[in-house]
This record gives structure tokens, sequence and C-alpha cells, in this order.
């Protein structure tokens, strides 16, 4: 059975591939480069680029969107929150994903590009906190404490050193790559745009995260709840103490009603709102996103927001589309 | 007199026997070390993504449940960057290295030519993207289509298709070329009965190597703005599209289990691809090997 499928995956990738040595029509396409390749845009394409964060919730609603509308595509590309807003403020997609509030530069070159949007928020991620699973000793942390650790200061080299009792082992920290939405949250809420620790360790793929916090007992690194709850055998998670002085661990409940601060953030999408008016496809994706994406978002690891938010935002949609 | 010492022979011998041996021993130990990693990463591979390889696989599109997941639209897309690539920058490759064994004539400007050749098969491949997303892109506004892909992965595998088929020319014994052009023949009839039916397999061999190399490409793909989720195969140039390296990518970077294990699943396939585009290159060249 399994050496069957080995084989037909080979016989198949043998008949596309001679295929290929015939398809040398490509060639002298190369010549009229230049004009019309808007018909890929105009053929009931939206374009949706940004944050890798909140690229498999768009997944889930691209998947089911094309199963009501067969006719439209709804590729997304990967470029990260910034790269995906560089293309939105030129004009070049409909759709941007972004794991952080759009930055006053980016508005300003939307302004000087003559791009309007609209910001719509699709659910709620909570940045969790964690430390290898033998870890016994932190019950919990002050945001004043995450600061102390975090900040590259003189102070803090041990865990003895943030709070008296704790072992007297340096610490070792896993970051996600300064490219990211999240590095950026965290940079804001936490370090207040001080400079984080030289020798944490960055990496754009969060399971180089989990891989090195699990692997190290006395490290610490933080990423999106849904790299936690996959991995809950390997990691421990630290509850933080909110602005009501309660420590709260994030779980779908304290993520959604906001106990979990101040490390919940909203996912965003950014909408063209050109696009929303003349462009129906792009008007209904948007449509179908906000009524489903509740649910969806919940199934790929993420939290949804409150019913009632969804519908304000319906709202908003239908009078910039009437507009 | 004896001119000959047998003792010290004797007593060498017995040292250079052991010096060869250990070499010997150590060239062994060097070729099992890489083909032991190679052996793991198999198992590792195999083991990981063998129950997940199936004809469904192969036939659906990307999904945010692994266990309906396929990697039809990326094998396509990989399949489409080929068929773009492979023309143009055999083309161009074999066509330039053709001009500056052949034709040029050694200069400071052609030696200037050749420094730069080699030095640009070194270049990052993320350099190439940026080159793509400036030019392809942006400049001559063919958008994030396969066409884009296509040309920047041609400008990537280009100067290493130019190497080889240099070499591959510079093997022609002069010899015969000479005794092509005794004959009366022109450069041309020269290059084209006698020169390129001995080269060919070399430069076969070198392209297609160049382009399994670009298969396995995904930093300039994802500069020049190719997509992570595709639901539809490319119809045209102008579609945009992913490539396998990309969804592989992507699998790896999720929080489920189940998505590296289809990420190892499709790691087969591009393999699979790659061991058929190899073989090509092997059949090639035994088959025009033979005729010379």
């Amino acid at each position: 059975m399994k050496a069957k499928a080995i084989f037909s995956s080979l016989l198949l990738s043998a008949a596309l591939l001679s295929a290929c040595g015939n398809g040398d029509g490509s060639k002298s396409a190369t010549g009229n480069a230049a004009p019309d390749n808007d018909n890929q845009q105009s053929g009931g394409t939206v374009q949706i680029d940004g944050s890798s964060t909140v690229f498999p919730i768009m997944e889930a609603i691209s998947e089911e969107f094309a199963a009501v509308q067969p006719d439209v595509n709804a590729p997304i590309g990967v470029s990260g929150s910034g790269g995906g807003f560089k293309k939105f403020t030129q004009g070049e997609t409909d759709i941007s994903n972004a794991s952080r509030p759009i930055k006053d530069e980016e508005i300003q070159k939307a302004e000087e590009n003559g791009i309007e949007f609209t910001e719509f928020e699709l659910a709620f991620d909570g940045l969790s906190v964690v430390v290898h699973k033998d870890n016994d000793f932190i019950d919990q942390l002050t945001v004043y404490e995450l600061k102390a650790i975090w900040v590259e200061n003189e102070e803090v080299k041990t865990w003895a050193d943030v709070r008296d009792g704790w072992p007297d082992e340096p610490i070792e920290f896993f970051s996600p790559g300064a490219d990211s939405g999240t590095y950026d949250y965290f940079n804001e809420v936490i370090l207040e745009d001080e400079q984080m620790r030289k020798e944490a360790t960055l990496s754009e793929d969060d399971n180089v995260l989990v891989q090195g916090v699990a692997g190290s007992p006395y490290a610490i690194g933080y990423f999106g709840y849904s790299y936690y709850a996959e991995n809950t055998d390997k990691l421990k998670v630290v509850p933080i103490v909110n602005e009501a002085g309660e420590a709260v661990a994030p779980d779908l409940d304290t993520i959604q009603n906001g106990d979990y601060n101040p490390l919940s953030r909203p996912l965003f999408i950014y909408v063209n709102n050109e696009s929303i008016k003349e462009k129906d496809h792009v008007y209904e994706y948007v449509k179908f996103a906000l009524e489903n994406v509740g649910a969806l978002a919940e199934e790929v690891g993420f939290v949804g927001l409150p019913q009632e938010k969804y519908e304000e935002q319906l709202e908003k949609l239908e009078e910039i589309r009437n507009s | 007199m004896h001119f000959i010492n047998r003792e010290t022979i004797q007593k060498q011998t017995k040292k250079r026997m052991a010096v060869n041996h250990l070499l010997k021993t150590l060239f062994f130990a060097a070729t099992m070390f890489s083909l032991l990693v190679l052996a793991v990463l198999f198992y590792r591979i195999f083991t990981q993504g063998f129950e997940h390889l199936s004809f469904d696989f192969l036939t659906n599109f990307a999904s945010r449940k692994p266990e309906e997941a396929g990697i039809k639209a990326a094998l396509y897309g990989t399949i489409w960057l080929m068929a773009i690539t492979g023309p143009i920058s055999i083309v161009l490759g074999i066509g330039s290295a053709i001009y500056l064994e052949m034709y040029a004539k050694q200069s400071r400007f052609t030696r200037f030519i050749q420094t730069n050749i080699s030095n640009l098969a070194g270049v990052p491949s993320i350099v190439f993207g940026l080159l793509g997303l400036t030019v392809f892109v942006r400049m001559l506004e063919m958008g994030r289509s396969v066409l884009a892909g296509g040309l920047t992965m041609s400008l990537l595998i280009l100067p290493i298709i130019v190497v080889a088929a240099q070499e591959a020319i510079r093997a022609v014994p002069q010899e015969l070329q000479e005794a092509s052009y005794g004959m009366g023949a022109t450069k041309w009839q020269t290059i084209w009965r006698v020169v390129l039916p001995a080269a060919l397999p070399g430069m076969m061999t070198g392209s297609i190597l160049a382009l399994s190399r670009a298969v396995g490409e995904t930093a300039p793909l994802i500069v020049i703005g190719a997509l992570s989720y595709v639901a539809f195969v490319p119809d045209s140039i102008w579609s945009g599209f992913t490539v396998m390296p990309i969804q592989i990518y992507n699998w790896t970077g999720r929080p489920q289990e189940a998505f590296h294990d289809i990420a190892a699943a499709g790691i087969i396939v591009l393999l699979a691809l790659l061991i058929l585009m190899n073989s090509i290159a092997v059949f090639i060249r035994n088959k025009f090997s033979k005729r010379h």
C-alpha cells in the first residue's frame, strides 16, 4: 500500500516533469513581460499578506471561504507584520495581517500613497511566559520583575537576583525575532523600549524557542499561546500579576475576558477601504471572515472575541461599503 | 658494499605501511560519517512522514487540518517554476559559456567577466531575491507571479551553469577541434558538430544539479512575495504561486506536532523529485558519453 503510494508519487512527478520539458511556451512570453499583469489581481483574487502569527487564522478563513465562493482565490503571503504593511501601504495588497497595531510611520506612508484603510480585530492571543517544566521555584511574576529579567542590566544576572531564595543560577533567554509583531508587543508592554538582553537567543521559528526552553532548566521564554498549548507537557507557564493585582495564567477564558493582562494582545487585519467599496470579492471575504473567525480562530489555537465585538465590526464594514 | 640497506628498508616499510593503513581508515571514516548523517536524516524523515504519504497528500491543497492538508499547490508551483527557470537558465548559461570559451579573445575584459561569474556563484541567494523584487516584481511590473519567481531563480543558478558548461567545453580535446577546422569546417560547424556533442553530458549534469539547487531554495522566493497559502494551481505565468520548500517551512513552524509530520511527508516528496531530476542527469550523461 505504502510502496504503491510512493511509486505513484514518483510516476506523477515524472509525468508532470516531462510535461514541463515541452512547455517552452514560457520563454516566448518573457518578451512582452511588462503589460497586463493586472488580470491576476482583478480575476477575483483577494491579495492578502502579513504576519506569520495571524497566518493560521487566515488560512482557515480562506479554506472555508473557498467552499462558499469557489471562484474567488484568496492566497496568503507571509512577509511578517512589517513586511505586510510595506506592501499594503503601497496599495499592492487588499488585506494586511498584523499581530501589532499599525505604526505611525506606516500610517504616514499610506497617506502619502493615498491609501485609506480600516482596522479589524480578529482574535486574541495570550503571550505566554514559559519556563522549564521542572522549574518549581517560580510561582508567579510581576510585570516589574519581568522587565528586570529581560532588560539589559547589571543588577540581575541570576534567578537569585530576581527574588531572594531563588537559585543562584544564570538565566537563559529565548525570544521571538526582532522582526515579529510578538517581539514588538513584548518590547512595548514589558521592556518599554529599552534594550533587551543581548545574550537572548532570538529565533523566527517559535518551535526553536519551545525546544530551547524545554532543554534548559533555568531558561525563560515567551511566545504565542498556541505554542504553549501544544507543549504543555514540556513547559510550565508562569502566571503574571495583572493590573488588578492577581496572578493569572493564560487560558481561553482569562485571555478572552481580559483577566490575563497586559500580555493579551489583539490580532488584526487591515483592509484597504477602496477594495471594500470597489471589489465585491474583497468585501465578501472580510464579511465572511468577521462572521466566522470566532470559531475558526479557536480551532487553530487562538481565542475569539466576544460576539458583540464582531457585530460592531460588521456594522463598520457595511458603513464603509455603502459610503 | 651494500647500496641498499635491507634493515633500514624493512624498518621504514613497516612505518610506511602503518601510515598507509591509518590514512585509509581515516578516509573510510570520513565517508562513513557523511553516510551516517544521511542515514539518520532519512530515518528521521521517513519514520515521521511515511504514514502521511498518500495519493490524497499529492492532490489536496493546504489546510488548517493536518489530516486533510496536501502539497498539490506547492508541487505544481515547483514544477511551473522549473519549467520557466530550466529553459531560460540553460539557454543563457550554455550560450555565454560558448561565447566565453570559443569566441571571446583573452583580454582583461574577459578575465574580468570570468572573475565576476565565479563570484556571482557565491553570492547569498537572498541577494538575488532582492534583485528580483526590485527588477522583475516592481520595475518590470510582473507582480508576485511565477514568471518573476522563475526569472529570479534563473539568475540565481546562471553562474553555476556557466561555470559547469565552461568546464565541459574545456574538457573537449583540442585535437578534435583542430581536426574539424582542418577539414574546412567553420567555427559554428565545429561547435555544433564537435564541441557540443562531446560537452553535452558535462553541461547537462551541471545544469540539472543547478536546477536541483533551485528546487530547494526558499529565501529569494519569499522575498519576491511568493505565497504561503494557495488553494489553486497556477494557470498562467502571471499566477501567484507557492513552492514546496515554502510549504514545508510553513508546516515546520506550526505549533501542532501533526503539521511537523506532514512537513516530513512533504520533504519525502521533495526528495523524490530531486532524485528523479538527478537520475535524468545520470541518464543523459550515460547516453551521450557512450557515443564518444
